[in-house]
């Protein structure tokens, strides 16, 4: 593996035969961003300390809470993630909430310099009326909520009606629509909750509608992800021919990966009649689900009595411009789509974590050069919060090595200072001692990691997440 | 990002490649070792060339890990990334077994992908790779700034 811990001791002995002071580097966040920022400044510094912070006493971030437990090979990633956190140079405190258990201004004094690569916690919002009407929840706390988050524990998300529509039209869109349609004995051997597969096994759903403001040609979600659906056993696709007319030869001088995608559409849509393939499915496949474009909604319609959604009214749209700019223009036709259950998948957002830092509200991330926080020497930033909630793991990676090479050509230009003072950890455990703050150790999470694999064995699972904090720290004797 | 790709690949002359390779494989089984290796050159992101001798059946992904390449293999060589991204030289590529749509539906997730594009982690060592140029994708500082597209919802 690529990762740093094997370099690390000669790496060490040659740092500690020269004069220079080892620069301390302290990293939040322990997703992706956290950990290949780490893993770079490591493999590339024969000498860096890196210590990572993590608010949740366990590590990997999106890795664990938002990669689809369906996707256990995305998760491998963990491996070099682990192997990193072993190195002799990186330290691992989890259970520490920065902005509250520690601010950043205490971390730039006890670190040479600061990462913050703490992603994207909170999701946009429609800002439509009835948005708030129980039966509609954002895609962030659903999959918060199947993948074992603590704070999205207590969704029980109502999965009492046969009609669901989610709003958007990219990965985590189409990861939820697989959750929802996928036949249970395939996620029972994922690393899904308990709870939530209980769930699931009551659930009522069968019909999915993934609606987009946008057209077949402004989809965000990849090729991977949408074959996975169009072949999800026991549902079936529904996509109206007539969305594609014309698109076979728009896609002509589309990049190849548009043009795969939109081909692969276009063939779903075209493949079969409908009534054959039900016909050939017979009655074991009564699920099914489909993409509907150029609606925008407006509106989350209540029930009779006012208590939950029955549906959304969708504002139809046109769209000016082309390709990835083109915007969508209400035409004033409305329509109305039943269902029970909305999910709101439009994206995820970046908050400001501490008033020392900039943030940019506007576009939800911290302004950057190159993960250099613009006006706070020594202060970078790295993954979602650094250009924005997108892209898949290898985004993440490459914008990470971007700010970790950033922040080691700032060293090698002398534009850090550099003064022992600044004792890394030594000074932050005295401020978390002084606040009833216990973090959490990698072996730490070592422990609550065997305790999970265990407990999901009995069960043919990988794992059976512990979703309740205070559990885990029981674990661990905290 | 790059135009779009038509791959070809010739499927005689890959499939004439098989058979010599096992007419020769059956020849020698003492000289295995030896008649084995196989030369290519990786080049990094830098643009530095680095040569390396690898026996035939080699990952070609492990075999750059081995010699200090930059590649990561984010999924370990279960086809759910793109991390392992290269490029290979001709007239190589077009001996190559041909990608599976795995693989194709993964390289569309590459930045930087171009024709000559497949997945290090896919590919093993083999007499149709002598010689050749296998490739890192130069992301250039410059790549955030230029290359990043947002993508609205």
């Amino acid at each position: 593996m690529a990762g740093a811990g094997g370099r690390a001791p000669l790496g060490l002995r040659r740092w500690l035969s020269s004069a220079a002071p080892a620069p301390r580097v302290c990293v939040v966040g322990s997703g992706p961003a956290g950990f290949y920022t780490a893993q770079h400044i490591l493999k590339h510094h024969g000498g860096a300390l890196v210590d990572i912070y993590e608010k949740l006493p366990v590590p990997f971030g999106l890795v664990r809470f938002g990669v689809a437990p369906d996707h256990p090979e995305v998760k491998n990633v963990t491996n070099t993630f682990t192997q990193t956190a072993r190195s002799g140079r990186c330290g691992f405190y989890g259970n520490v909430t920065v902005g509250r258990d520690v601010t950043v201004p205490e971390l730039q004094r006890a670190y040479h310099a600061v990462v913050l690569s703490y992603g994207a916690e909170d999701n946009r919002v429609l800002g439509i009326p009835g948005e708030n009407l129980p039966g509609v929840y954002s895609a962030r706390a659903f999959v918060g909520w199947y993948n074992g988050l603590p704070e999205n524990q207590d969704l029980k998300p109502d999965l009492s009606c046969e009609t669901a529509l989610i709003l958007g039209h990219g990965n985590v869109a189409l990861d939820i629509a697989r959750i929802l349609l996928s036949p249970l004995q395939l996620l029972r051997k994922t690393d899904i909750t308990d709870s939530s597969l209980a769930a699931l096994a009551c659930s009522k759903v069968k019909r999915v509608w993934l609606v987009g403001r946008r057209g077949p040609l402004q989809v965000a979600f990849t090729i991977k992800e949408l074959r996975e659906m169009i072949n999800l056993p026991g549902a079936r696709a529904v996509l109206d021919p007539a969305d594609f007319t014309g698109l076979e030869s728009a896609v002509k001088d589309a990049s190849r990966p548009r043009k795969r995608l939109t081909e692969l559409m276009i063939k779903t849509a075209l493949e079969k009649p409908v009534e054959m393939q039900a016909a050939a499915a017979g009655a074991a496949a009564p699920r099914e689900w489909g993409l509907k474009f150029q609606r925008s909604p407006q509106e989350v319609l209540p029930s009779a009595d006012g208590r939950r959604a029955r549906g959304v009214r969708m504002a139809l749209t046109r769209l000016e411009g082309l390709g990835d700019s083109a915007k969508a223009i209400p035409t004033g036709d409305v329509e109305e789509l039943e269902c029970g259950l909305v999910l709101s998948s439009i994206g995820y957002r970046s908050l400001p974590l501490d008033p020392a830092v900039p943030f940019d509200s506007q576009r939800g991330v911290i302004p950057n050069s190159s993960g250099r926080v613009e006006g706070v020497p020594g202060l970078y930033c790295s993954g979602w919060v650094k250009r924005g909630p997108t892209g898949v793991i290898i985004t993440t990676m490459n914008d990470s090595f971007d700010t970790a090479q950033s922040l080691l050509e700032d060293l090698q230009g002398g534009v850090l200072d550099l003064s022992p003072s600044r004792e890394g950890f030594g000074l932050v455990e005295s401020i978390l001692h002084s606040r009833g703050v216990r973090p959490v150790s990698f072996s730490d999470w070592e422990k609550i990691d065997a305790a999970e694999v265990a407990r999901g064995k009995a069960a043919g699972k990988p794992r059976e997440k512990i979703v309740d904090p205070a559990e885990m720290l029981r674990i661990i004797g905290h | 990002m790059a135009a779009p790709v038509a791959r070809g690949g010739s499927v005689t002359r890959r499939l004439l490649r098989g058979v010599s390779r096992g007419l020769s494989g059956a020849g020698a089984p003492a000289e295995e070792p030896e008649a084995a290796l196989v030369n290519v050159v990786f080049v990094d992101r830098e643009g530095r060339q680095v040569p390396v001798r690898g026996r035939v059946g080699d990952n070609v992904l492990h075999l750059a890990q081995r010699h200090g390449l930059e590649l990561e293999g984010a999924c370990e060589a279960s086809l759910a990334c793109s991390t392992c991204h290269v490029y290979i030289s001709e007239p190589h590529l077009g001996r190559l077994p041909a990608p599976d749509e795995r693989e194709e539906d993964l390289l569309d997730q590459a930045p930087l992908l171009q024709e000559n594009s497949r997945l290090g982690c896919q590919l093993r060592l083999s007499p149709a790779l002598e010689g050749a140029r296998i490739a890192l994708p130069r992301l250039t500082r410059n790549f955030y700034v230029d290359g990043h597209v947002p993508k609205p919802h």
